[in-house]
């Protein structure tokens, strides 16, 4: 409760700053995962600032204590030891590290992002694969696929395989929490929930070339029902995902707005994941030539 | 003999002549002599290259599994090259401490006739290597058929660069010993010559023993 | 015949790169004339160029760093400008030309204006410090420097002929491959890093042989200065970290020339190693550049306390702590690789346990001023911005060692703004410390303190108001390097960002305007005595500048504080201790081998660039032949004679008596304030 209290002031202290901008911000998160590692972040941040705020006060007031110019100040012109203050300096940080060494330990095992929620249910699988310059969501126990936009039921804990077809990226949900790399040949798990509906800005964490600030994509939380009803609204739609149309979206393009995939080759993700599927294929044009200075095809 | 402890009062006066006293350089009596400093920055550079192989060296042992469906290390060594490759390689090291000697005794006709025996078995060795890597490149097997061959090539190209870089330093040397005859700071050098040529060995008995031994018998 | 190299490859299509190097080439060529003209060359050749004193390497480091600034901040206010309009707009950088300056901006900031800074420092004051001659490898040293210089021209000529990396101060492969990055930037970055990276290893090999082998007599480990000491343990780790970035780089290189598969994606490359490689490089080097200034922090925070450093062991300890401890902590740069909970949580504690020893050192500081007489100068308030500056860094810094913490704010603004925090609150500030205390020992005149204040007042303002909306922004979800972006509510932080850059702006305008001012005001800042700010270390026993060969007599050290001892003593008895028997002197000659190294290390790696292979091998032909007319060099060494090492420190002699017998006039009037 008090931890809950002492939480609640540290938001108030931090909401000043974010008081327009609370939607999309790690500090409002939407579910267990974002939820846990807002606890961590802001219950490490007021151990640090228990140290942190009276050294620098400390600093200051010592720098104007004992200014030349103050006559009263005590004058010790060779002091240059003491034990006992020796031993406070070295246990005040060693305390605190301490402290924040055992959360960071139970913290890494309870959050590591591949572990599965404890949450009761069936997870929902996701495949996500990046690609120059967007995400590929699969679905496989639905048989559907989405580009730049993930939808998944509320309350219902998601398991996602993320992998590259190209070049490092990293795939974050800013209000889910937990963001992970994706990296060409392996898969990354990663655990989320979203607790309530709504949309949240998804978004491209590493720097991965030219195209790489339109690679955002959305992640609708919606009920149940209507992610049923997505899934089969989806399927009725929309190109189909097979060898082919991957290799076309395996080309470099931005901006590109979501769309839908009405079906999916079987173990397409797989070949992905395994390299049977080759890795894009970098930039085309340039200026002069792309060995000199490439440029984006347009 | 040579410890020049400083009188503690007259330390300044004496001092300034002292940039080459033959003070170990642990605080007690002055920097130390110009044969130590030169010696010991050496050693730190010796260091630093030895942790640059290291480096190699993690490479190759996380790519070694990397195949990528071509040769893995046992398919592609020959063990009796490299057995003839190594003995050249430790003789020439034998050889580079006997020219050590030869300096000493300040006889210049030793001096050249062994470092000549060196550089000829480094370069013996150098063919052997480039014999291996014209092999395998002729077979297919070139550092870009897969991420194992590229460590694989670099890793011990890297320590025949150092070769050739130690050869071209070996006949510079031979010709400052014959111009210059046996001076205190050509003395030096080939103090730093003799550690580099030395530690070149070292490091291939590592590659020896991680990459050809361990290979052969995975 | 040239390789890729054309006549398109300059962007004449380009309006922005284009300009700028039109204005830069028409300032250099001018510069160069007036220098030609004014008749400048031999003097600068024989004084600076083949200089091998390293008062004057140090010198032209710190110059390089300070001109560096002035080219990375302009990158800086370009990032920042494009952000502030990019919000729904493509404001005026295309993605091509934003990521070269992202990826100029932190190569720069970090290879070419923070290490020649704290190199640069170092070369001056630790050789002073120590009480000797010079460095262990004098000629050595102007290599080193000549290197880095070449490296630095390297990246810049990628503004005028080609591209620059578009792949992030790091060059992460498989961005970084020939596949996705076939232009010649990421050959830009990683041949400068080459070059210059062995000039800062032969730097690091010079400076850990001077400390451990060169002292004055007397000096033992114990009662060496403590910027000594951090200097030592930076350059450790120079020559155990910088061999990895050597190689690493090599390995890219390897890649993209000679179509090896080290990091590709295909044939069983590994994009993984790369970040452990770089990183176990890339960690070590933040406290290469950070300890150094550790070390300027605690003389500065010492003199101007007119106290010695409270719990030197703690340091000494607490630096060599840090020294160990930052090899363990690479693995937090990428704990959303997903390695685990043990390995994760095993990287955090490690990486807050190096907290520990820097808490210490803070509280060390503080405890220094405690029943101190502080002096506000400029080197002072320098320290004392960096401590209130660090704290908050280091204390951002352990929360992202928390790997949790760390799942939501890795690569985001917030990591942005603690890195700046701890780089420009540390490392910068500390180097502008550096600068501002040993200036007048370097020219023999101190900086306008007016200036420096005021300069130093912009900077610590413009870097809250830059710095802390950029925390605000990483918990509002904005990640790094981004062109454009459509979110509303990241709008106004960026503006303020913005204006927090214009006002670090007006703090390096000021700093220019106190360079220029206190030279055209030399004469009446000229100071005699060498020892302007009541100083504690050795630097301040010999005349400023100090003489070619430093010292007129080496030192004879007998406690932590030599040169402040001299002082009581002096003081005391109101005369100088007994004059010394002076005797010649032998001084490294002047070698242009650094200078010409670094011509063909620049012809070579442009000629690497743009595949022009036969001047490559022109390049290594010239730079062996450098080494072997080096080596057949008969005379290494001129002698100074007595008499004029005489009669130099007895006129620093006569300064330092009047100034000792005007404070003693002075003095009893003094002794009567401290009664009243």
């Amino acid at each position: 409760m008090r931890q809950a209290r002492l939480q609640n002031l540290l938001t108030a202290l931090a909401v000043p700053f974010l008081l327009e901008g609370c939607s999309g911000a790690i500090l409002s998160p939407a579910g267990p995962v974002g939820n846990a590692e807002r606890t961590i972040l802001l219950n490490s941040l007021a151990i640090m600032l228990a140290i942190v705020i009276p050294t620098i006060l400390a600093t200051l007031a010592f720098a104007w204590w004992f200014r030349a110019t103050n006559k009263r100040a005590r004058h010790l012109p060779d002091w240059a030891y003491s034990g006992r203050i020796e031993l406070i300096v070295w246990s005040i940080p060693a305390l605190v590290v301490f402290f924040l060494g055992g959360i960071a330990w139970l913290g890494s095992h309870d959050l590591d992002p591949a572990r599965p929620l404890s949450s009761s249910g069936q997870p929902l699988e996701v495949d996500v694969v990046s690609l120059d310059w967007k995400w590929l969501f699969i679905y496989p126990d639905q048989g559907v696929a989405s580009v730049n936009q993930l939808v998944a039921p509320v309350g219902v804990p998601l398991h996602l395989r993320i992998t590259s077809a190209t070049v490092l990226n990293v795939f974050f949900v800013p209000r889910l929490g937990s963001e992970i790399y994706a990296m060409n040949g392996m898969a990354s798990q990663l655990n989320l929930q979203a607790d309530e509906p709504g949309v949240f800005p998804g978004l491209a964490a590493h720097f991965s070339g030219d195209g790489f600030s339109d690679m955002n994509f959305e992640m609708h939380a919606l009920p149940a029902a209507d992610f049923t009803a997505w899934t089969t609204a989806t399927r009725t739609t929309g190109p189909e995902l097979d060898e082919a149309s991957y290799r076309t979206l395996l080309r470099q393009t931005e901006n590109v707005k979501p769309y839908t995939y009405r079906a999916v080759q079987a173990g397409l993700f797989d070949a992905i994941l395994l390299q049977k599927l080759p890795p894009g294929a970098g930039p085309r044009t340039g200026r002069p030539n792309a060995s000199v200075s490439p440029t984006r095809e347009k | 003999m040579n410890s020049v402890a400083l009188p503690a009062d007259s330390a300044g006066g004496e001092g300034s002549r002292h940039v080459h006293s033959h003070a170990p350089g642990h605080g007690a009596g002055g920097p130390a002599s110009k044969r130590i400093v030169v010696g010991y920055g050496f050693w730190i550079y010796l260091i630093s290259d030895i942790i640059m192989f290291s480096a190699l060296f993690a490479a190759y042992a996380v790519l070694a599994p990397a195949t990528a469906g071509g040769p893995s290390a046992r398919q592609i060594f020959d063990p009796d090259s490299v057995a003839i490759e190594t003995a050249c390689l430790l003789a020439s090291s034998f050889a580079c401490g006997m020219a050590s000697i030869a300096v000493s005794q300040r006889s210049m006709k030793w001096t050249q006739i062994s470092l000549l025996i060196s550089g000829l078995l480094g370069f013996v060795f150098l063919l052997f290597e480039l014999h291996e890597f014209h092999g395998l490149v002729a077979r297919g097997f070139g550092p870009t058929r897969s991420a194992f061959l590229s460590a694989f090539f670099t890793l011990v190209g890297c320590h025949g660069l150092h070769i050739t870089a130690g050869l071209l330093w070996l006949g510079t040397m031979m010709a400052q010993f014959y111009a210059k005859g046996f001076r205190r700071d050509i003395q030096y050098r080939y103090l730093c010559f003799s550690l580099f040529w030395h530690a070149l060995d070292i490091i291939w008995v590592a590659i020896f023993s991680l990459v050809y031994l361990v290979g052969m018998n995975l | 015949m040239f390789g890729k190299l054309t006549w398109q490859a300059i962007p004449f299509d380009q309006p922005i790169p284009l300009v700028t190097s039109a204005v830069l080439i028409v300032v250099l060529t001018g510069l160069l004339l007036w220098v030609v003209v004014k008749g400048y060359v031999p003097y600068l050749w024989k004084e600076w160029i083949t200089s091998v004193d390293h008062k004057r390497i140090g010198i032209m480091y710190c110059l390089l760093a300070l001109v560096m600034l002035l080219r990375g901040f302009s990158d800086a206010l370009m990032m920042r400008s494009q952000q502030a309009l990019a919000f729904n707009a493509p404001g005026y950088l295309p993605p091509e030309h934003y990521d070269q300056i992202f990826s100029a901006h932190g190569t720069i900031m970090i290879f070419f204006v923070a290490m020649p800074f704290v190199v640069g420092l170092m070369n001056f004051a630790v050789p002073l410090q120590l009480g000797v001659r010079d460095v262990a490898f004098p000629t050595l040293n102007s290599v080193s420097f000549w290197l880095t210089a070449a490296g630095a021209l390297l990246v810049n000529v990628s503004l005028v002929v080609g591209e620059f990396a578009r792949t992030g101060w790091l060059p992460f492969p498989p961005l970084s491959e020939l596949t996705y990055s076939p232009g010649v930037g990421v050959d830009y970055y990683a041949w400068s890093l080459e070059i210059s990276g062995i000039g800062t290893l032969m730097a690091g090999i010079n400076m850990v042989t001077t400390i451990l082998k060169m002292r004055a007599p007397g000096m033992t480990y114990s009662r060496m200065p403590v910027f000594c000491w951090t200097s030592l343990a930076s350059n450790l780790l120079i020559v155990a970290a910088f061999p990895i970035l050597t190689a690493s780089l090599a390995m890219l290189l390897l890649d993209r020339y000679v179509g090896f598969h080290f990091f590709t994606n295909e044939a069983g490359g590994n994009p993984m190693m790369f970040m452990n490689l770089i990183w176990a490089w890339g960690h070590p080097e933040v406290y290469i550049l950070v300890l150094p200034a550790f070390g300027v922090f605690s003389e500065v925070i010492s003199t101007f306390s007119s106290k010695p450093l409270f719990g030197y062991r703690s340091m000494v300890i607490a630096t060599m702590a840090i020294c160990l401890l930052s090899f363990l902590v690479w693995l937090h740069h990428f704990f959303t690789m997903g390695p685990g909970g043990d390995v994760n949580g095993f990287f955090g504690i490690m990486s807050m346990i190096i907290a520990i020893p820097t808490g210490v050192k803070l509280f060390n500081w503080l405890f220094t001023m405690y029943g101190g007489r502080v002096r506000y100068t400029a080197p002072m308030m320098w320290a004392i911005g960096f401590m209130v500056t660090f704290a908050l860094g280091g204390m951002t810094g352990v929360l992202l060692a928390v790997p949790p913490a760390d799942f939501v704010l890795h690569n985001s603004l917030f990591l942005v703004a603690h890195f700046h925090n701890v780089i420009i609150g540390g490392v910068l500030f500390g180097a502008f410390a550096g600068y501002s205390y040993w200036f007048p020992k370097a020219f023999g005149f101190s900086l306008d303190e007016r200036l420096g204040k005021a300069a130093f007042w912009c900077w610590f303002v413009g870097f809250y108001v830059a710095f802390m909306p950029l925390y605000v922004l990483g918990l509002l979800g904005m990640t790094r390097r981004m062109q454009h972006y459509t979110q509303p509510e990241w709008h106004p932080w960026v503006l303020v960002a913005g204006v927090g850059a214009l006002i670090i702006l007006t703090g390096i305008i000021l700093q220019v305007v106190q360079l220029t001012v206190s030279i055209r005001t030399r004469a009446r800042r000229r100071e005699l005595t060498g020892d302007p700010w009541d100083g504690r270390t050795l630097e301040w026993a010999t005349s400023s500048p100090p003489p070619a060969y430093n010292f007129a007599v080496l030192a004879n050290v007998d406690s932590e504080e030599p040169y402040w001892g001299m002082k009581l003593r002096a003081r005391e008895n109101l005369q100088l201790s007994a004059e010394p028997r002076y005797e010649a002197i032998e001084v490294p000659r002047n070698s242009p081998t650094g200078f010409i190294t670094a011509f063909f290390a620049v012809l070579t790696g442009f000629s690497l660039i743009w595949h022009i292979w036969w001047l490559v091998v022109l390049g290594l032909i010239g730079a062996y032949a450098t080494f072997v007319v080096l080596a057949w060099r008969d005379i290494v060494e001129t002698t100074i004679p007595a008499e004029e090492v005489a009669r130099e420190d007895r006129a620093n002699r006569a300064a330092r008596l009047e100034a000792l017998r005007a404070a003693g006039r002075a003095e009893p009037r003094r002794a009567q304030e401290a009664l009243a």
